[in-house]
Formats: C-alpha cells, structure tokens, sequence
C-alpha cells in the first residue's frame, strides 16, 4: 500500500492518491508514516524533474497534491515528524527584485533533497539574509535575482554578510534570469548556479553529502 | 493597375509595408541628410529580416532605462517628472547620434501619476512597493483571475475586463463590480443609469479620468522626443507589442503557479480561452502595426521558455495558439519579432515550422552558434550580449565578445546584433564599444 502510495503521488494521480490518503487514515495508519511515503514520493518527482522528464506544471501540481495530503493527515499527528537534514540553506530573491519562480523551484528541489529551506521570498534586505543566516547558522546563502538590478543587490547583500562576520563562515551561491558568472565575480559570490539542480549539487558539495 | 491589398500574398503585403517603412507618412526630415540616414538605416534593418546582407550588421543597444542613469537622473524621477523624462531620453539621442541604427523613446517608461491615480496593483515601481533605488518597474504576478473564471472570460471578454479583472487591477475601480453588463443595456434605460450614480462607480471612473489626463502630458513628453528622432533620420523597429496567448493567461489572469495547475485540471478551457486571446491579440498588434511606420510587432516570450515544460506541454498549450498568433501577422505583412528570454534551444523545431524571413527571433540565453546552422536560412536572428558583461566588464571585453558574435551570427546575412536583454545603467564606454565592432567587424564586402 505505502509502496503504491509513493507512485501515486509521484505519477501525480490526484484522486486516487487522495483516496488513498483517507483510507489509511481511516484503517487508523499513523499520519506520520503517511508524511513520509509523501516524502518519498515527492523525491521522485524532485528526480524526475532534475532528469528532464517533469517540469514545471509537474512541480507546482506536486506541490498542490502534497498540501492537500498534508492537509488531511494534520488532525492525526500529535508529535512532529522528525526528519534527518544535510543542511540548512537560506534562499531569497535580492532587494528590488519580486520574482519568485526561480527561487521556488529552489526551495522544491533543496528540500526534496533533504535540505532544510528558509525562503525568505521576495525583494528581501540585505539585513534579513544577516539575521536569519545567525539566527539559524545556516552554512549556505543562495541569492536569487531576475533582472539586471539584481547585480548590485547581490553585491550588497554579500557584502553586508561580510561586514557582519559571517562571510568566511558560509556558502554564497546566486542564480537567475540574467545571473552568470560574471555577476558571480562582481558581486563575490562562491559559485553561480544555472538551475535548480545546479543548487542542489552545490549545497550538497558544500556540506560534504554524495 | 496595382492589386488590392486582400489580393496580395503575405511576402507582397511585407514588402509593401517595408516600402512604407522606407518612406514614412507624416514624417518631415530636418534635411536631406536626416532622410538618407534614415533609409540607409532602415534598409539596412530590412536586408537583415530579409536574410540578405546589408551594408553591415544592424546593431540595437540594450538601453531600456539607460537613458535616465546616463542623464544622472533615475527611473523614478522620469516616471513621475515628463520634462525630465523627455531631457533625459533627448540627451542619450543626441550623445549616441552617430552610434544608434534605431532609438526607442520613452514610450515603455509608463506615467507614474496616472498608475497612482488608479491605483494599479499589477505593477511595482520604484518607490511604489519597491525601494526607490531600483532601475526598472515589475509586474506583481497573482492570481488576478480565478479558476472558475473561465467561462466569464470565454463568454464576453470585455465585460470579464470591465466587472472582474479591472476592478482588481486598478484598486480605483473596485466599484466597477456593480456596473450593469453593458451588453445588456436596456433598449429604454430604466435602472441602467442607477449603478453610475453610486459614489464609488464615480470614484472610478474620476480616477479614469485623471489617469487619462496625467497621460496625455506624457504623451506630449514622449511624443516630443519621438518627433526630433525622427526628423534626424533615427527609425523605430517596433510599432505595438503581443504576447503568446499562453504567457497572457500565465502572466497577468491565472499567475504561473494558477496556470500549471490548470493544464492539469482543465485543459479544455486554457484552450477555449486561448482561443479568445489569440483573437483579441492578433485584432491589437494588426491595429498597432498600421498606425506606425515599422511593420514589426514585438512579442517577449515567458513561460515556453526551456525548463519551463516539457515538449509535449509545449506542442500542446503553448505552440498552437501563439503560432496562430504569429501567422496572422505574417499574413498580413508584418514581421512577428518574437524576443526568447531566457533560452530556447529546445524548441527550434517549431521556428523551423514557420515560413522563410516572415519573423525574427532575439534570443536572450539560446545557444547562437547553433541557432545560426540550424536556423540562419529560415529566420533573422537577433541577441545575444549579456547585460553582465555590459553592466559589469570593460569596454574591451564587450568589444570582442560583439566580434565573436558577428562572425558566427553575421555570415551572409539575418543578423542583428543585440543585447541578450537590455540595461538600465552601466558604463556609456560598453554601449559605445559595442557599436564601434558593429562598424568595425560588421562590415560585408561587396
């Protein structure tokens, strides 16, 4: 059952995986082990996305399926799920930047790859980033940015991490629209990532994982 | 006698327009110089689209706001202050003179005033829900449509315009919802005029109002910089813009996230309501096409992007529709210039189903070695300097990248040289470096 539950939500079959989802929960199951087959599920999607064979409609439709899984197990949880991280990443889209499509693909395949996310969205100040990298010791930044005034927002934001101490502490990686490895160099970022999995290859470099 | 313009051929109807292009109506050349700039620098644009050679490779600087930083003034003070807007663009005209094949006026640098007097939400400027700072204006994505909307917008566009999207768009007419549908106004008006005295229908429609006022001084602005560029010979290349009805529905109704969803649970109506927007985006672009000179009609491509979704997704929800778009432009004549941002390698397939020299691309992040083998005999092909090199590298650096570029792109012909997008501030030296290879290695023999 648990192994038919994992395709389901990975072949994105809405109704049957959602009924699936009742009738565990109706047998008594515990939520927690639902959580976790959702969490294998979605790793497959992860991998069939870094593969080429899903996209985006596949990821975002994921997401919605997870949510509504999420959603009916709650009630049934007493104690939170205790998951095992590689790492903690801090993600956002730079100062005078709001868009996010980029950035949340990010955020997917960071987690479905076992690293702990804090996306702190869109538009964010280069304060934010210093105080939510001390507040939770994350290892690696990654500054997300679609158009050109996102160079110097990098810049600054990188900067402003240094000027708090914590630069020679962390991983700063960039990504986005117009990002390459020229912005890279001019905003003193450690690696530019062309996609989400080029992300996830980083932050598990970084952190020492396969 | 000549033929009727229904009886002409979509090739013949392009030529025609590009005749018009040549000589533009309602145009006076400040002298006989200014006018043959002009047809020296639009033919030169021609031949390219064309597929021939020119006298040399076309060359399009990547300013968008470019011209406000390089006056020492910013996004923000244009968008709210028109002299300074028209100073500004006008200063940027004549130091580039002799370095510029066309010149966009400020026509994209939309009136503040008026987005505040109707209090838009669907964009953020700067100062407006952006730091003050920032050089360009977004779009604010959303969920401005709803899924179960579809048919509203299906049945009568104009009244979805009108009674739902609007009044979410423009937080001034938040009123508008109670407006009767003006495709059932009563033959003898009894309570039809009731909803146009409550005071928040009026407030909206003052706001209308101060927005269209607000417009027309901008206008006045734009329209002088446009006038002196074009009594000095210096052409448009875009007369209107269009989008693929994908991106319409993707963008600014159902938002990226809305629409992914609905190609899973209702792909029949993404479909009937493309079909609506495809009409309504091919009825605007022949419009704006025949009012000006350049029969070019620019359409940025989102959401068909490489990664964005699969082929398959591709073929069946994106490329139908936006090449119903594309052909019933090149039908008429014009010349879709259909600006890939980000990269388009994956989807070559489809420009290669399109017909010889009716379009151009302006590739942002495509692979243009590759595009020109694959696609050089079929299409122009525009791009694709980075904006990092010409924000961040020397004029040196720029220079020789353009080289690069000429030589691969430019070989017999179809290729404009263009930034992968465009800059809003940088070093004047990049923008100047990149002309001066366009003169230099850009030159074809004759």
């Amino acid at each position: 059952m648990s192994g038919d539950f994992v395709n389901l939500l990975a072949d994105l079959k809405e109704d049957e995986v959602l009924k699936l989802t009742k009738q565990r929960l109706d047998s008594g199951e515990d939520g927690l082990k639902i959580l976790e087959d959702s969490r294998k599920g979605m790793e497959i999607v992860g991998k069939r996305f870094a593969d080429g064979e899903y996209f985006l409609p596949e990821l975002v439709y994921s997401g919605e399926l997870l949510k509504q899984i999420t959603e009916m197990v709650k009630p049934h949880i007493t104690q939170a799920a205790e998951t095992k991280r590689l790492g903690t990443v801090v993600i956002g889209t730079v100062a005078g930047d709001i868009h996010d499509i980029g950035l949340n693909i990010v955020d997917f395949m960071l987690d479905v790859n076992g690293f702990e996310v804090h996306n702190l969205g869109v538009d964010v100040a280069k304060e934010k980033f210093v105080d939510k990298v001390k507040e939770t010791k994350a290892p690696i930044v990654g500054l997300s940015g679609f158009l050109t005034p996102a160079f110097d927002a990098m810049k600054e934001t990188v900067e402003a991490l240094e000027k708090a101490g914590l630069r020679d502490k962390i991983k700063v990686m960039i990504g986005g629209g117009q990002i390459d490895d020229e912005v890279k160099k001019y905003a003193k970022a450690d690696a530019f990532g062309k996609d989400a999995m080029a992300a996830v290859a980083l932050a598990k470099k970084w952190v020492g994982a396969k | 006698m000549a033929k009727e313009w229904a009886e002409l051929t979509p090739a013949e109807k392009r030529e025609e327009r590009f005749k018009r292009w040549l000589s533009p109506q309602g145009v006076t050349f400040s002298s006989p110089k200014a006018e043959k700039g002009y047809k020296a620098r639009v033919t030169r644009f021609i031949k390219a689209f064309q597929l021939k050679e020119p006298d040399r490779v076309p060359c399009i600087l990547p300013a968008s706001n470019f011209a406000a930083y390089y006056a020492g003034t910013d996004l923000r003070t244009v968008m709210y202050d028109y002299d300074k807007l028209s100073q500004a663009w006008l200063k940027f005209f004549h130091d580039f003179e002799d370095d510029l094949d066309t010149f966009i006026p400020p026509a994209l640098v939309p009136p503040a005033k008026s987005l505040e007097a109707v209090d838009y939400q669907l964009y953020r400027w700067p100062g407006h829900g952006i730091s003050g700072d920032t050089t360009s204006y977004q779009c604010a994505e959303a969920e401005y449509m709803k899924p179960d909307e579809y048919d509203a917008l299906i049945r009568d566009p104009s009244d979805f315009w009108l009674r739902t999207y609007m009044p979410r768009v423009f937080g001034a007419l938040k009123g508008f919802p109670q407006l009767p549908a003006l495709t059932s106004f009563e033959e003898i008006a009894i309570q039809s005029f009731v909803p146009f005295g409550m005071p928040e229908v009026q407030d909206g429609f003052k706001a209308l109002m101060e927005a269209g006022t607000e417009s027309l001084k901008w206008l006045a602005a734009v329209g002088k910089v446009a006038g002196e560029a074009s009594a000095a010979g210096m052409p448009g290349i875009m007369s209107g813009f269009a989008k693929a009805p994908f991106d319409t529905l993707g963008d600014t109704l159902r938002g990226t996230r809305g629409i992914m969803m609905d190609v899973f649970q209702r792909p029949d109506k993404v479909h009937e309501a493309m079909d609506k927007i495809a009409a309504l985006a091919i009825d605007s672009a022949i419009n704006a096409a025949n009012a000006s000179a350049a029969p070019i009609v620019m359409m940025p491509l989102h959401k068909g992007a490489d990664g964005f979704m699969s082929d398959k997704q591709y073929a069946t929800f994106y490329w139908p529709a936006f090449k119903r778009v594309i052909m019933a432009l090149v039908d008429e004549g014009i010349l879709p210039l259909l600006f890939a941002e980000g990269s388009y390698n994956t989807r070559f397939e489809y420009i290669k189903e399109l017909p010889k020299g009716a379009t151009a691309w302006w590739f942002d992040q495509t692979d243009m070695a590759r595009a020109k083998k694959e696609l050089g005999d079929r299409i122009c092909i525009m791009g694709n300097v980075p904006t990092s090199l010409m924000m961040t590298g020397t004029p040196q650096e720029v220079k020789e990248h353009c080289r690069k570029l000429i030589e691969v792109c430019g070989k017999g012909g179809g290729y404009i040289l263009s930034g992968g997008a465009q800059i809003d501030k940088g070093p004047a030296e990049n923008m100047h470096a990149m002309m001066a290879a366009a003169k230099e290695y850009g030159v074809y023999k004759k």
